[in-house]
């Protein structure tokens, strides 16, 4: 025992320095990293809520010196975000299906793919440029529409992804299950492969509301910004993110303290939805 | 048909002879390539109704190879082409033409890690009837119940029907996976490796019940357990190294094996 440990004793110590400081280095780089999340959402969270009343949720953006609330540009990024959705997720399924059963071994499924990444590291304020440049300038006046559109091109590489990755990860053995019984490859999808990668496909949608909720260029192009109350697709429509752009900007004090509020409220509905996707997940990986 | 119709490498006299077999399943003069690898050499075997063959061999050898060519699983992947012929009664299934959704409801498979669907075990079994039958509730939970029995399964989950398939024993789900494959009503059945990931309990059941399956059904089992294809199994079939080296009557190829290779790896010198 004492020849052992006597032989042994310097090369450990020497590793367990070694070990002593690359623990410390990494627990310093997460602090660091952290402290400054924290101090992010400290002064959101102190500046924020003190504006915070039912008032927000239920008046119009006011001008310069008066009284108002955030109604418009809460129900403009719901409308908007919510169209996006709903062209996006369909498109980006469809894609994504193709990529992970129909074409795995095809060419054209590596070319969309790499394409697909491409957009998907796309600085938004190009797709607010292009939307500009198709839809805007052709109909010669800024729109809902022409905003929800640029979101959803935003929305298509994200849900493209998370489907190929999630497909990708139901093992071959449930899809040659499939196949012995005589499923046909559409039915194997739709009830076996979907059914299996439910949960990830979902978050994966998630993840593209919470980055487009946020997304304040592609709508400055598109949707500008509206004063008032408007439910017309075809006109110009408030957002969160462009409202707090705008007001934050502005000189106004009250302006200022309504941005920290939008702010707020952005921060407060991602992290809900990240919550939310993080929970389905870790519900499929039990399963 | 009976065997005498052809001729496979070395054939023990038994089989030559035997009388009142009905060919099922006829394999002749197949090759199976993964890309440029030419995986199986010239097999010749037949598959007899009501009996179950079993395929032994060490790993890499083709067994497996053999039995995903007799569903065509390995239509499913890019790159992997059999040549040759595969009677299923009187239709080639190699043909381009043969709808590969109505062999595998003729030809079904078990697998080596029990795959059940991500739905309740109600659904696991239901869900392959309502592909070709539509009944009415009661007839269909019938076939369910049925189906359960027949997999020996139907007492330890009656209860349960509505449980995830997925949260079942692994001995329950493989069990799960042989209801689901015979509600299909297949004439054949395939079983890849189903015991290998299983404790012996669980295997004793399968076995049993593969014993029960083969009045109604023609039946291929590709195994590692040589212990088990001898308990299990009518005829087998020794192959190594993609060729098929002997086949014959079971008892036949565990007493006194024609080849020399076939004698070591029984007795253990290999593989």
């Amino acid at each position: 025992m004492a020849l052992v440990s006597g032989a042994k004793s310097p090369l450990y110590a020497q590793r367990r320095r070694r070990n002593g400081i690359a623990m410390a280095l990494a627990y310093a780089a997460t602090a660091f990293g952290l402290t400054w999340l924290v101090l992010i959402l400290a002064v959101l969270l102190w500046n924020g809520f003190s504006g915070l009343s039912l008032r927000v949720f239920t008046e119009m953006t006011p001008p310069p010196g008066a009284a108002g609330g955030l109604l418009n540009p809460i129900l403009g990024s719901i409308v908007m975000t919510g169209i996006a959705v709903i062209i996006g997720t369909p498109l980006g399924i469809l894609a994504g299906t193709y990529m992970a059963e129909y074409g795995r071994y095809d060419k054209l499924s590596a070319v969309v793919r790499f394409i697909n990444d491409i957009l998907l590291s796309a600085p938004s304020i190009v797709i607010g440029l292009f939307i500009y440049e198709i839809m805007v300038a052709q109909m010669g006046h800024f729109s809902a529409w022409a905003g929800a559109i640029a979101l959803a091109v935003i929305v298509v590489p994200v849900v493209v992804r998370t489907t190929e990755d999630m497909l990708i990860l139901v093992p071959d053995t449930l899809r040659e299950a499939a196949a012995s019984i005589g499923l046909p490859r559409a039915l194997m999808i739709q009830k076996v492969a979907y059914r299996a990668a439910r949960a990830g496909m979902i978050t994966g949608v998630l993840l593209a509301v919470a980055r487009i909720s946020g997304e304040t260029a592609p709508l400055l192009f598109t949707a500008l910004n509206n004063q008032f109350w408007s439910t017309n697709m075809n006109a110009p429509m408030a957002s969160l993110p462009v409202v707090i752009f705008q007001f934050a900007l502005s000189p106004y004090k009250d302006w200022q303290e309504l941005a920290w509020t939008g702010a707020l409220i952005i921060t407060l509905s991602v992290l809900t939805l990240s919550i939310v996707a993080r929970a389905l997940a870790s519900q499929s990986k039990s399963q | 048909m009976t065997m005498a119709n052809f001729t496979v490498p070395t054939v023990t006299s038994t089989v030559t002879s035997a009388d009142g077999l009905t060919e099922k399943i006829s394999v002749r003069n197949l090759d199976f390539f993964y890309g440029d690898h030419r995986a199986l050499k010239t097999i010749n075997v037949a598959l007899y109704h009501g009996k179950v063959t079993a395929f032994i061999g060490p790993s890499g050898c083709g067994k497996s190879t053999l039995l995903r060519v007799l569903n065509r699983m390995y239509d499913l992947y890019p790159n992997q082409r059999a040549t040759g012929t595969v009677q299923l009664d009187h239709d080639n299934i190699l043909s381009p033409s043969q709808d590969l959704n109505l062999l595998r409801a003729k030809v079904g498979m078990v697998f080596q890690k029990p795959t059940p669907f991500p739905m309740t075990i109600y659904e696991n079994i239901a869900f392959g009837i309502r592909l070709y039958e539509k009944l009415p509730k009661s007839e269909l939970d019938g076939r369910v119940q049925h189906a359960l029995e027949r997999a020996a399964l139907w007492n330890e989950v009656k209860d349960k029907l509505g449980a995830n398939g997925q949260s079942l024993s692994g001995g329950q789900q493989q069990r799960l996976c042989i209801a689901r494959t015979v509600a299909v009503r297949p004439e054949v059945i395939l079983f890849d490796e189903p015991c290998s990931a299983l404790d012996p309990i669980s295997t004793a059941k399968i076995e049993e019940l593969i014993d029960e399956l083969k009045e109604d059904y023609t039946i291929a089992i590709v195994t590692h357990n040589m212990q088990q294809a001898a308990r299990v199994s009518d005829f087998t079939a020794f192959m190594y190294l993609g060729e098929l080296v002997e086949y014959g009557e079971t008892t036949k190829i565990f007493t006194a094996p024609n080849d020399r290779r076939t004698q070591d790896y029984i007795t253990g010198r290999f593989g």
